[in-house]
């Protein structure tokens, strides 16, 4: 029994002379000037934001949606809540809807939180019984009690979230379409949202949800669609998905062709990762070694060229950034083509990380592609998420009040 | 309450779909309208200076201007009636007519962050704007009965048809405003061409004169103004004065053809609204 079905939908906004919000003085002249044959070039620039998309939902089924920004996945779900029209394809959902493609949608600085509750609550579909019967579940999953009833003007952005989003949750849709709500919110709000469409999916209700947290869509849903600038670029177990979408996630310039610095003097041909017996990977496990591995020419001699490797994490934060120059034993400064390796031992906590490269000399930049290659490590990550290494560091434990025997606590044996 | 897809029907999305409105729906919906208005009629509370009397503060002091300038300075006649009650009664109906339609024309655009993110019946965001004038216009009636024992005008039996004309009332400034409104979506000039609408609409409509005064030769074209034969049936109820008489025919076929092609307008536009706004 399928919940939610989309039928070769495609989605086309127009751009150019047809804007939104242009005066009414400036549509009447320019069809007055069409009338005269004024021979304006019609530039109907459009954009196709989906292309004949065609997927199923299962009922009780939790899929998730991936993909870049941009790619059409916001589109998808505004179509599936009928927001917006399709340009062509149809469209169905079967059972009531709940959209949350914005936390708080409604809300009123100047109403109290109590009248904000009933507010949101039918606006997003409620009836003001069902609102009444849940009023104090809502209130104290928020925990805002003492706050209800003064302006929500007053209260802290962490308050306002919780509120609205505790309207949100306690929502009995049959199908629960979600945006990119976990972006907002600190670590125990994410926690919560997460948590709330856990149950959710317990309950069997049907879930499409779309994130750039590629964690929470692996826990949460056991489908996931990739969409790629408006079409279905893979779909399948989420696992696989999300590994073809990060591998997918190759600067183009690196991918296909090389690069080479303005000057001319050096070519970047390709970074990968190998194991360690050579052959490349983008599947590795954290307790595993690797390495990177960059293959450059070099064209014209170049003193004190230099190779840099840097990691960042999904989130931008930079853990590795290891560099290598010439002054050093081998002198790559002659024309020739190289393969520069750089060898990592098992110290990175499991993630996502994206490698970039980069070419120059102690003065210049020639070369540097922030996003050259993307990958991942498998692995638990031990209930300690956000530790960027794992390094198995040696512990000394002591005891310093008096005891006979003066022994020393002897200290773990080395434990990542 | 377990989700119970199994029993439902497949709903569709698709650019076929025709745009009659769904009266179901909006019934469904009904709800939300009235949410919505209150949700005005709060924050206008709230935010005002002397709160609810207010509504009745600003129909007097357009009743002690319109009474010194047409009624002393311009010497207008009044169909019978003390001038000020005749005032108090126009401007009643007219600051219905003149909120209730500016606001049903900004009620899509300052509702976008609704109307982008939520699906609801768009028919609902202009239907509920006009409501919250009700709310003065209640008010003003309060007032206008005090001016009535004050001036000691007995209402006739006319005053039965009273939510008639309030009914047609709202059904002409529903018509206008969504015409309005729907073109504000597009066209984000509108709005500010609005206030210059409204007031040029004020001279041709009975408020601070009767219409009596009109030439009859263009009284039938005078009476096209759906307004005209509200506001001169409106006084006619509550005060006896001459009303609007076989005119009122020309008015309802206005406000009819109105209001049809409005809903007709806005349900074809509608399609668009999330993406134009």
């Amino acid at each position: 029994m399928n919940a939610v079905e989309v039928d070769q939908v495609s989605k086309r906004y127009l751009l150019g002379e047809d804007q939104p919000g242009r005066s009414l003085r400036e549509a009447i002249t320019s069809s007055l000037g069409d009338l005269v044959g004024n021979r304006r070039r019609r530039t109907r620039d459009e954009i196709w934001s989906l292309r004949d998309v065609t997927l199923t939902v299962g009922e009780g089924e939790a899929v998730g949606v991936i993909g870049r920004n941009g790619a059409g996945k916001s589109t998808l779900l505004k179509i599936l809540s009928r927001i917006t029209e399709p340009t062509s394809g149809v469209s169905r959902t079967r059972g009531r809807v709940t959209s949350l493609l914005e936390v708080g949608t409604g809300f009123h600085p100047e109403l109290t939180g109590r009248e904000n509750v009933y507010l949101n609550g039918v606006i997003l579909g409620m009836t003001r019984r069902d609102i009444d019967r849940r009023f104090d579940e809502m209130v104290t999953f928020a925990g805002v009690e003492r706050f209800i009833d003064t302006p929500v003007k007053r209260y802290s952005s962490g308050m306002y979230l919780r509120l609205a989003f505790s309207v949100a949750a306690h929502l009995e849709p049959d199908i629960m379409v979600v945006d990119e709500v976990l972006a907002v919110g600190d670590a125990e709000f994410q926690a919560r949202c997460l948590g709330r469409m856990e149950t959710a999916e317990r309950e069997g209700r049907t879930v499409v949800f779309v994130s750039h947290n590629l964690d929470a869509i692996s826990r949460l849903c056991s489908r996931a669609i990739w969409i790629e600038q408006g079409k279905i670029a893979a779909e399948g177990a989420t696992n696989e998905v999300v590994e073809s979408y990060l591998s997918g996630q190759v600067d183009r310039a690196v991918a296909g062709a090389s690069i080479t610095d303005p000057h001319g003097s050096v070519v970047l041909h390709e970074v990968r990762i190998i194991d360690p017996s050579g052959s490349p990977f983008s599947f590795i496990d954290r307790a595993e070694r690797f390495s990177v591995e960059t293959r450059f020419s070099i064209l014209h001699p170049v003193p004190g060229l230099g190779v840099g490797i840097y990691i960042n994490t999904r989130k931008g934060v930079e853990v590795v950034n290891e560099g290598w120059f010439d002054t050093e034993r081998q002198r790559p400064s002659d024309p020739g083509q190289y393969v520069a390796r750089l060898d990592f031992p098992p110290v990175l906590n499991s993630g996502e990380y994206i490698v970039g490269v980069w070419m120059g000399t102690m003065y210049e930049t020639f070369i540097d592609v922030p996003t050259a290659l993307a990958f991942r490590l498998a692995g638990d990550t031990d209930d300690r998420p956000k530790r960027a290494v794992v390094l198995g560091l040696p512990w000394t434990v002591t005891r310093i009040d008096s005891r006979s025997d003066g022994n020393v606590v002897s200290p773990d044996s080395e434990e990542p | 309450m377990r989700p119970s897809t199994h029993a439902s029907e497949w709903i569709e999305n698709s650019p076929d779909r025709t745009h009659r409105p769904d009266f179901g729906e909006l019934w469904r919906h009904r709800e939300l309208a009235t949410f919505l208005a209150l949700r005005d009629i709060k924050v206008r509370y709230k935010q005002a200076v002397f709160g609810v009397a207010w509504a009745v503060l600003q129909p007097l002091a357009g009743v002690v201007v319109f009474t010194v300038v047409f009624g002393r300075l311009v010497n207008v006649p009044s169909d019978g009636i003390p001038y000020p009650l005749f005032a108090l009664i126009g401007v009643a109906a007219w600051s219905y007519t003149s909120n209730g339609v500016a606001r049903a024309a900004e009620s899509l655009v300052s509702n976008s962050a609704l109307v982008t993110k939520v699906y609801f019946p768009r028919l609902l965001a202009p239907v509920a704007s006009i409501l919250p004038g009700l709310l003065d216009l209640l008010f003003s009636l309060l007032a206008i009965g005090v001016f009535l024992a004050i001036y000691q005008v007995r209402p006739t039996w006319a005053i039965v048809t009273l939510p008639l004309w309030l009914l047609m009332m709202i059904v002409s400034v529903l018509g206008i405003g969504l015409w309005l409104g729907t073109l504000n979506v597009s066209y984000r000039d509108i709005g500010q061409a609005i206030a210059l609408l409204i007031q040029m609409w004020f001279f041709i409509t009975p408020v601070a004169y009767p219409s009596s005064i009109v030439p009859p030769a263009w009284r039938a074209f005078y009476f096209v103004n759906p307004m005209a034969g509200m506001v001169e049936g409106f006084r006619w109820a509550l005060a006896g004065t001459p009303g609007p008489g076989a005119y009122v025919l020309i008015s309802l076929s206005s406000m009819a053809l109105l209001i049809v092609s409005g809903i007709a307008l806005f349900q074809r536009g509608e399609r668009r609204f999330a993406d134009v706004i």
